[in-house]
């Protein structure tokens, strides 16, 4: 992370810092809420650029982590703790164990064999999920909002807005951190050259676990808050579609740029908000087609809008060189 | 446990695991060979049964539908690879997913549009609808016996081209090493046209003979995506033989696995918890063994790739 | 200006001219939430087509006031369909919601809603979960309870000495609940218990060890595309015309068409059917033909109820502002609805009548379900007893 992108993510969580008030202001409580639930999926698109964006790692079940972290909430709650104190660092410590067992099995794979085997994993977990009778099965189960012994009260939507904002800043400023370590440089070197890194004596798979690992357990703060969002948990949250629309959020923002996936959670999650409307100008009920237009959109964003909105912003304000980086490995080595 | 139940219920892992053959040939072969990475490979299975069943429709013959709309999924999927995969080849695996995850939805939107939202009804020609009775007291479709064969005599198509064709020959040069078969002088970019598009007829043909037993509808194809692919990972990307083999093991576990393991966990957990258990474990079963043969041998059984 | 931007200085936009208009005070609003987009658009598209519909026949007016219906697409996820909640109540400010296909959604956006000054009013979804304890004031079903249908079935089999029945249905809730519902009222012995992936295609396997354990009859609970594929390949193998096959919530209007001579001699069991003959029903069923072409399902049916549940509450009420009144005047249950006869049970929930229906092929080569009579009249759900509501 350069200046640029300092100065980008300052603005941009400035910006989101003041939709509250503004909300206020002109009596549109919905706002905050609706950018909450942008918020918390850039928090889970955060931590999949970590992996994807620095370490190459295109892990196709993301969304089971934010089931993870979801569904301990939603058990917590079940069974009448609903103190967030407990709830969210076990999300976190949960998500990250089955990071850590599923990366360890995964990791020993790559290229598109990685692709799928998270993929793999991710389906295991929505089906039980939907095996789960005790909570719910398919129909998921409430879950009341988490307590923090009066310090924050979620059920007021700014508090919950900020709550949210918080957590997304304090994870951009650790990873942001930590990619500029020497642990960011081993997996940020793995990527480009695996093997070079292995002959000057890097265990690069601990290295990548542990990145893994870490990304594991912030999705999963991202479904606990997700979970209290909704007041609501089932195993949609871990369909397959969603790993791809996080992953989308991340190519349209911009990948190894971290500010990059927050853009493009809220690009993502703004269009299918009001690609619909927009279609509806048109075109009595063409919005229910909105799939139609969606789908060209991703394959363009792919096709010519290389670094994504990111890149759109470096160039645009800083222009000095593109900020964006190409990624994903290719390849079966 | 009937040994007789048992053998009919090899037969049904059979004719879904030739299925799933149909439709991971050409995954496993796009893959191979252009590198690429195709979510929307279930569309062309979608597209082909909806050809087939307009096809019938129109032309009120099962079997010349069925023969017209081999040459119309090789135009659509030939179609799909001059106008938007094309450009992909170059890219990596991520830019692959996400633009063929687009291609899903578009394309699972246009048939919404032009068949419109209900679900077409494909039905069978009496000459098809019969039943043999090949084990004792158990009458199968005639039908579906059809499916296994037409599934095992494709299988043997897919080999002898692979094996004994000069077109099999620069697939399998592809498969393990593409710049290769460009350096050699070949036209590279009607080869993969090719490849593709006949994929695209393999799919098809398998989306064409499900009409007939499943709905014909948007989206059908999703599903069967994600099994093809973890037929051709266990297989081996890029290699037939192992698709083969990945597709029949898949069909009669996921067959099988789904039928016998609440009765067998019946035998040691309480009923309750078997009828919980049971299903939950068998619509699992197969990505546990994706994970577990993935553990073992990081790059599938077969694999044909040598870099 | 990135996506975001625009798309927030869009939505402010149009929140700033929301705002700006001046509401009068007794404007009714109505948010209808349905599935539109995506495969189950299949079932949320007559829904609002039947919905508009009965918007037509009050003459766009509920309760003879202004009226204004915001649609929402929830896509089937529960995550959307509690945002657009969100949205209704808090920017349009919506005294109503209706519509919801989905137990799951509806489980989803109950608490929220139901704490809101907002009425929920379910046009489909009936899950057990909300039915019992969890019973609210402020939450009417115009639909059924899920476990009516398959009670009946149970009765049904009963009243005709059906015994060895083997019973099928999708692994998750409403399946279980599906299976539990029709054992409650079935005495008969059930000869096998099948629970199958959710969404799944080919039921080969299944049919297999179905003909292996011999029954006298079948019962399925499969919804959607996967009643569809199940009774095509039970046909094809040969069983319809060996075993009877009778199911709830599985051979309707929407997947006749793609079934045809394979559904044809099932019974099905349903709350509603196209033919019942009270004077609503014709003219909504004649109505419907015309305008869209087809046969309505019992999904259609319950949206246009809904429309009359409103407009005849909002009348009896006198306006919107007062939700005591609006919410006796809803208890009162005396709406013209298509079912002929309905009334409110203590927890919101109809009692109505059961029917069983049989798919038939018609003369002029369509086909439809026909009312094979009553199996039980005036038939309230078993959870209304554990709901504390009285009134």
């Amino acid at each position: 992370m350069n200046n640029r992108q300092i100065w980008l993510t300052l603005i941009t969580l400035a910006l989101f810092a003041v939709v509250p008030p503004l909300a206020a202001i002109f009596d549109q409580p919905f706002y905050v809420d609706m950018l909450a639930r942008v918020l918390i999926l850039a928090l889970a698109a955060v931590s999949l650029d970590f992996i994807l964006g620095y370490g190459g790692m295109v892990s196709f079940g993301h969304a089971a982590y934010m089931g993870i972290g979801a569904y301990t909430v939603g058990i917590f709650s079940f069974y009448g703790i609903d103190n967030g104190f407990i709830q969210f660092p076990l999300a976190m410590a949960a998500s990250a164990l089955v990071g850590l067992i599923f990366g360890a099995m995964s990791l020993r794979t790559s290229g598109v064999y990685f692709i799928m085997i998270t993929l793999a994993f991710a389906q295991m977990l929505y089906f039980l999920g939907i095996s789960l009778e005790e909570f719910g099965g398919d129909d998921g189960m409430t879950a009341a909002r988490s307590e923090f012994a009066g310090l924050v009260d979620l059920n007021d939507s700014s508090q919950f807005y900020y709550l949210v904002l918080a957590c997304l800043a304090l994870v951009l400023f650790i990873l942001h951190r930590l990619v500029r370590s020497r642990f960011g440089m081993v997996i940020r070197a793995s990527r480009t050259n695996e093997k070079r890194m292995q002959a000057m004596g890097f265990h690069t798979y601990r290295y990548k676990l542990a990145g893994f690992t870490i990304a594991a357990s912030i999705c999963g703060l991202s479904g606990a808050l997700f979970a209290n969002l909704n007041e609501f948990v089932s195993p949609d949250i871990m369909h397959w579609t969603r790993s791809g629309e996080i992953m989308i959020m991340v190519i349209m923002g911009g990948m190894g740029t971290l500010i990059g996936p927050v853009l493009g959670a809220a690009g993502f999650l703004l269009l299918e908000e009001y690609l619909p409307q927009w279609m509806e100008i048109f075109m009595t009920n063409a919005g229910e087609h909105w799939a139609i237009i969606m789908g060209p959109i991703l394959i363009a964003i792919v096709l010519f809008g290389r670094g994504g909105i990111h890149a759109l912003f470096a160039r645009k304000w800083f222009p000095r060189r593109s900020g964006a980086r190409n990624g994903g490995g290719k390849g079966h080595g | 446990m009937d040994p007789l139940l048992l053998l009919e219920q090899s037969f049904n892992g059979l004719q879904f695991g030739v299925m799933l053959f149909l439709i991971a040939a050409g995954l496993t072969l796009v893959f191979g060979v252009m590198d690429l990475v195709n979510l929307a490979h279930g569309s062309l299975v979608m597209i082909g049964a909806y050809l087939a069943t307009t096809l019938v429709a129109w032309t009120d013959s099962f079997l010349l539908g069925m023969i017209l709309a081999l040459p119309a999924t090789f135009v659509v999927g030939a179609l799909v690879e001059v106008v938007a995969l094309r450009t992909l080849y170059r890219r990596d695996h991520l830019d692959q997913v996400l633009a063929t995850f687009g291609l899903i939805l578009f394309f699972n939107e246009v048939v919404r549009i032009v068949w419109g939202p209900i679900s077409l009804y494909s039905g069978l020609p009496d000459y098809l609808s019969g039943h043999v009775e090949i084990i004792p007291g158990a009458p199968y479709p005639v039908f579906r016996l059809l499916i296994i064969a037409v599934g095992l005599a494709v299988a043997g198509i897919i080999y002898l081209i692979v094996a004994h064709t000069r077109l099999g020959m620069l697939i399998r040069a592809g498969a393990s090493n593409n710049e290769m078969v460009g350096a050699l002088g070949v036209n590279i970019k009607s080869l993969f046209t090719l490849v593709f598009a006949l994929g695209a007829v393999f799919a098809g043909l398998a989306g064409m003979m499900l009409g007939p037993l499943t709905s014909v509808e948007s989206g059908m194809g999703e599903p069967l995506l994600i099994l093809a692919f973890v037929v051709i990972i266990i297989g081996g990307i890029g290699s037939i033989r192992g698709a083969f083999i990945a597709a029949i093991v898949i069909g009669m576990v996921d067959t099988v696995g789904r039928i016998f393991l609440p009765v067998l966990l019946r035998a040691v957990v309480s009923d309750a918890a078997a009828d919980t258990a049971g299903p939950a474990l068998a619509s699992m079963l197969i990505y546990i063994l994706m994970a577990a043969i993935l553990v073992v041998r990081p790059r599938g059984l077969f694999p044909a790739r040598t870099g | 200006m990135s996506k975001r931007i625009i798309g927030l200085a869009i939505g402010l936009a149009t929140g700033l001219a929301l705002a700006a208009t001046p509401v009068a005070a007794e404007t009714v609003k109505v948010g209808f939430i349905t599935t539109l987009s995506g495969p189950a658009g299949i079932i949320g598209k007559p829904m609002k087509n039947a919905f508009e519909l009965g918007l037509e026949h009050v003459g766009g007016r509920l309760g003879g006031l202004d009226t204004e219906i915001i649609y929402g697409d929830d896509q089937r996820k529960p995550d959307v369909a509690k945002q657009l909640t969100n949205k209704m109540i808090k920017r349009d400010r919506v005294q109503f919601i209706s519509g919801i296909i989905w137990s799951n959604l509806l489980i989803a956006v109950h608490g929220p809603v139901t704490r809101s000054d907002t009425f929920l009013i379910s046009s489909n979804a009936g899950p057990s979960a909300v039915a019992g304890k969890k019973c609210s004031e402020n939450f009417f079903n115009v639909a059924f309870q899920n476990d009516m249908m398959p009670e009946g079935m149970g009765k049904y089999m009963t009243d005709k000495k059906i015994d060895n029945v083997y019973a099928m249905a999708p692994n998750y809730q409403a399946g279980k609940d599906m299976i539990k519902g029709f054992k409650r009222m079935f005495k008969g012995k059930i000869a096998g218990e099948v629970y199958t992936k959710l969404g799944q295609k080919d039921y080969q396997a299944e049919i297999s060890a179905l003909r292996a354990a011999k029954p006298s009859a079948v019962f399925i609970f499969l919804p959607g595309g996967m009643g569809i594929n199940f009774i095509k390949q039970y046909t094809q193998a040969g069983l319809s015309s060996k075993i009877p096959l009778y199911s709830a919530y599985t051979v309707d209007a929407i997947s006749l068409p793609a079934l045809k001579d394979a559904a044809v001699g099932t019974f099905g069991v349903q709350h509603w059917s196209p033919d019942l003959g009270n004077s609503v029903n014709r003219r909504f069923v004649a109505d419907y033909r015309k305008k869209y072409g087809k046969t309505p399902s019992f999904y259609a049916a319950q949206a246009y109820d809904t429309v009359m549940l409103l407009d005849k509450a909002i009348r009896t009420a006198g306006g919107v502002s007062d939700r005591a009144k609006l919410r006796a005047a809803m208890r009162a249950g005396d709406f013209p609805t298509t079912r002929g006869t309905f009334k409110f049970n203590n927890n919101h929930f109809p009692i109505q009548n059961i029917y069983l229906r049989e798919a038939v092929k018609e003369a002029d080569g369509s086909y439809v379900t026909k009312t094979r009579g009553v199996i039980i009249s005036a038939h309230g759900d078993s959870y209304a007893k554990s709901c504390g509501m009285k009134w």
